[in-house]
């Protein structure tokens, strides 16, 4: 009797994963910016890593990543932030109303983090100290928009 | 019916009688006086308590960006807004300024707001300002605060009245809020670990990390068997999330307070950008005291 309702118990939590799965992003649009996002910390990742010395300063790779962040920093997201794509219309994203209300700002801080970038590119294959040097900027850049246009958690 | 009467008026008036009396706007007690009274402060000491106390996330002008200047955060003109369901609060003018800040106050008109959320008026100020975690604040560390307060500039921003709803309004019954959220103690017991023991001061204290990280009642006191659990953000939408976050190690904390880094490699935002912005200013001993904590908070057996 206890094995089937832990059964039955297993078999309902489960099925409340894939409906939680199944209500994924869908939209395109949202779902590129937020791999974007995420191909920028994977590769943010190995320059925050070696600057914090949790991973062992490595030119080669350091510049790998600092030039696909440049790289990814100059990706057109002219069609990924839709109207209507905001926290108050639509589930599973963390952008806030006030950054469709703010757009001219939103760009001038898109452009900032794209210079960060650029300067991590020419700094993060000289040697540890000037990879250090580079990466509170770089670190500033991103959270200049997530402080005011991304909600908590 | 006279007698009836004369009977309700009276018990109206001892109940009146003893509102007031409950919610009397407290004085320093003196235990704190005779603290104050021996201590001999120290203004570069009272930069890191500035630092540990986040003054500067409420009080300095709105919309600081992220690689603004320690010089910046120290202009207290406030301004900065809150959205909550009590009404909007308004981060007033703390500066030095005479008539626009606080440069005409005394120490003691100083530390009685700080550490008892009363103003030189004798009113309560609202529980946004965090006295109910400055109330565990160390006198010498009040002291030493003052002191570093006396070298900021003062800055001329008027500050702008709350706009909040009926009855919350009426400050007194802020006395009865106070009786009943006014910690008398600290959560995590005590124990022998030093560095556990300062990280208990700088979170539940100074930090006054619960104010965000911890829910709250209908009253808006915090719940404090839920302590650090996590809450709705209190200005606006979203949640604030469980400390420590899952799986962090002291390390991911230290790194995260330090540099705004999430062990992703995520980048604060929020009102924690400017949480970061205080406590990187820290010495890192102190980072590394906060991370023991939450670590301790967290493993310890009742939670």
């Amino acid at each position: 009797m206890f094995r089937r309702i832990a059964l039955i118990a297993t078999v309902a939590v489960g099925s409340v994963v894939a409906v939680a799965q199944a209500q994924e992003q869908t939209d395109p649009n949202v779902v590129a910016r937020q791999s974007l996002m995420r191909l920028n910390a994977y590769n943010i990742g190995v320059l925050g890593s070696m600057a914090q010395g949790r991973m062992e300063y490595d030119a080669a790779r350091a510049s790998a990543a600092a030039t696909s962040l440049y790289h990814l920093s100059l990706v057109d997201q002219s069609r990924m932030w839709p109207p209507g794509s905001d926290t108050s219309s639509i589930e599973n994203t963390r952008a806030l109303p006030a950054l469709w209300d703010n757009m001219d700002d939103v760009m001038m801080r898109g452009m900032a983090l794209r210079t960060a970038a650029e300067d991590m590119m020419n700094a993060a294959g000289t040697d540890l100290a000037s990879l250090q040097g580079a990466i509170g900027a770089l670190g500033a850049s991103c959270g200049g928009c997530h402080r005011a246009y991304r909600q908590p958690d | 019916m006279r007698k009836l009467a004369g009977l309700c008026l009276g018990l109206g008036l001892a109940g009146l009688a003893a509102f007031w009396l409950l919610t009397r706007p407290a004085s320093l007690s003196p235990q704190t006086l005779a603290a104050f009274a021996v201590y001999s402060a120290d203004a570069q000491r009272g930069e890191a308590v500035f630092w540990a106390a986040g003054c500067a996330g409420c009080h300095a002008a709105p919309g600081l960006e992220m690689d603004a200047s320690a010089e910046d955060r120290m202009r207290l003109g406030g301004g900065t807004r809150f959205e909550t369901p009590f009404g909007t609060f308004r981060a007033p003018n703390v500066s030095m300024h005479p008539t626009q800040g606080i440069g005409g106050w005394s120490f003691q008109e100083f530390a009685r707001a700080v550490m008892l959320g009363v103003s030189p008026e004798g009113l309560h100020y609202y529980p946004a300002f965090p006295y109910a975690s400055y109330v565990l604040a160390r006198p010498g560390d009040i002291a030493d605060l003052w002191a570093f307060w006396q070298t900021l500039p003062a800055v001329d921003t008027p500050s702008e009245p709350h706009d909040l709803g009926f009855p919350f309004t009426l400050r007194r019954g802020l006395g009865l809020w106070k009786l009943l959220n006014l910690p008398s103690g600290f959560v995590l017991a005590d124990s022998d670990d030093q560095q556990v023991m300062r990280g208990r001061y700088l979170v539940e204290g100074l930090g006054h990390c619960a104010e965000c990280h911890t829910s709250r009642d209908g009253f808006g006191g915090l719940r404090r068997e839920n302590w650090l659990s996590g809450a709705a953000n209190p200005s606006g939408r979203g949640r604030i999330p469980t400390l420590p976050p899952q799986g962090w190690s002291g390390l991911d904390i230290t790194a995260y307070l330090q540099s705004g880094f999430t062990p992703e490699f995520d980048v604060v935002g929020g009102a924690m950008a400017d949480v970061v912005a205080s406590i990187s200013r820290l010495p890192s001993e102190d980072r590394n005291a906060i991370a023991a904590y939450l670590l301790a908070f967290r493993s310890s057996p009742s939670r």
